[in-house]
C-alpha cells in the first residue's frame, strides 16, 4: 500500500475510534435524566478525567513540553492563573501571556 | 431547522473575553507543524482535525503513525486516549435535550463534543432557554470546530517558521486553558472535590499505569465527589 493511501487510513481509523465514544455517550445518555443519580455521577467523573488529563499534561507532558522543566512550567502556569483570577476572570489574557512567557523562558534555560 | 438567534449567540462565545479561541488556535496550530513534520500533506490535516476534532488522539495518531504502528494498534490507543469523551457526552446531553428538537441535531451535535466546547457549555448553559440549547450548543460547536480545521491549516503553512522556544510555548496554552476553566467551573463542593482529586490522582496512577491512568482517576475521583454530594443530600 502506497504512503498516501495510507495516511488516508489512519486518518479514517483515527476518527472513527474518537466518534465511538461521541455516538454511544449519546445512546447512553437517552434516557438519563439531567436531575437523575447517574447524570450525577458522570458529571463528576467527567470534570475529575479534564482534570486528571491537565494535570497530566503538565507535570508529565507529552512532545515539545518535555523539554521545559517542571519548574518553569510551574511558574507560567501560576502566573497566568493570578492574571486570570485580576483579570475577571477573562480568558485571552491568560492565555496569551503563557505563550509568550514560556517560549521566553525556553530560550534562556 | 436551526434557531438562528441562538447558533448565533453560541458561535458569539468565541470573540467574548472568555474565549477559547486562542487556546484552541495555539493548540491545532502546533499540531498542524507536527503533522507537516511527520509527513501529511495540507488536506490531510485539515481533514484530521475535522473529522476527528480531538487533539490528543490525533497527537497519539501523529506519533503512531511515525514509529510505524499497525491500524489496530492505533485505532485501540487513540479509542482510549478519546474515551474522555464518553463521560463527557453523557453529563452534557441530558442538559441539550428538549422534545421539540429532531434527532439528527443530536447525531450531528455529537461530533462537536471537545473539551473547549464541554467546558463553555457547562458554564453557559443555565441562562439558555432549555428549548434552544441545541441551537446554542451547535454555534458553539460549528465555531470551535472551525477555529481548529483554520489552526490546523495555518500550523501547517508557517510550521517552517516556527522556533523550537514557539513549539514549547504553544504547548503550555491548552493546559492553562483548561486549568482557568476548570477553577471557574468549582463553585460547588462536588466540582471541587471532583477537579481536585482527579488532579491529584492522574499523575499518582501515571507512575503506575501510564495509558489508563487518566481513567482510572477519573473514575475514582468523580466517584468520591458524587458520594460526598450524596452524603450532604442526606443530611437535608
Amino acid at each position: 500500500m502506497d504512503l498516501s493511501s495510507n495516511l488516508i487510513l489512519v486518518i479514517v481509523v483515527t476518527s472513527i475510534a474518537t466518534f465511538a465514544s461521541r455516538f454511544f455517550g449519546i445512546l447512553t445518555a437517552e434516557n438519563i435524566s439531567d436531575k437523575s443519580k447517574l447524570f450525577d455521577w458522570f458529571n463528576c467523573v467527567a470534570y475529575s478525567i479534564l482534570a486528571a488529563l491537565t494535570a497530566r499534561m503538565i507535570i508529565f507532558p507529552a512532545g515539545a513540553l518535555l523539554e521545559s522543566t517542571l519548574l518553569i512550567r510551574l511558574i507560567v502556569i501560576s502566573i497566568s492563573i493570578v492574571v486570570f483570577m485580576y483579570s475577571k476572570k477573562n480568558l485571552v489574557l491568560p492565555t496569551i501571556l503563557s505563550f509568550i512567557l514560556l517560549t521566553f523562558l525556553s530560550g534562556i534555560y | 431547522m436551526i434557531n438562528r438567534k441562538y447558533f448565533y449567540q453560541g458561535l458569539k462565545s468565541l470573540i467574548s473575553a472568555r474565549s477559547p479561541a486562542i487556546a484552541l488556535a495555539c493548540s491545532f496550530i502546533a499540531l498542524g507543524a507536527l503533522m507537516h513534520n511527520a509527513g501529511f500533506n495540507l488536506q490531510q490535516s485539515a481533514a484530521s482535525s475535522f473529522f476527528t476534532y480531538a487533539l490528543p488522539g490525533q497527537l497519539v495518531m501523529t506519533e503512531s503513525f511515525l514509529v510505524g504502528a499497525s491500524l489496530v494498534n492505533i485505532f485501540l490507543s487513540v479509542w482510549l486516549v478519546n474515551f474522555r469523551l464518553y463521560p463527557m457526552s453523557v453529563a452534557l446531553v441530558p442538559i441539550l435535550k428538549h422534545k421539540s428538537q429532531p434527532r439528527w441535531k443530536y447525531y450531528l451535535s455529537c461530533h462537536m463534543i471537545a473539551v473547549s466546547s464541554w467546558l463553555i457549555m457547562k458554564e453557559t448553559y443555565k441562562k439558555i432557554d432549555q428549548k434552544y440549547r441545541l441551537d446554542y450548543w451547535l454555534g458553539i460547536g460549528c465555531g470551535t470546530l472551525s477555529a481548529a480545521v483554520i489552526s490546523t491549516l495555518i500550523g501547517f503553512l508557517i510550521s517552517d517558521y516556527l522556533t523550537k522556544g514557539m513549539m514549547i510555548g504553544l504547548a503550555i496554552v491548552n493546559p492553562v486553558y483548561f486549568l482557568c476553566m476548570m477553577i471557574g467551573a468549582m463553585n460547588n463542593l462536588k466540582i471541587i472535590v471532583a477537579v481536585l482529586s482527579g488532579a491529584l490522582l492522574g499523575p499518582i496512577f501515571y507512575l503506575v499505569t501510564p495509558e489508563w491512568s487518566i481513567l482510572i482517576a477519573g473514575i475514582a475521583g468523580g466517584t468520591i465527589a458524587f458520594l460526598i454530594k450524596d452524603k450532604k443530600n442526606g443530611s437535608i
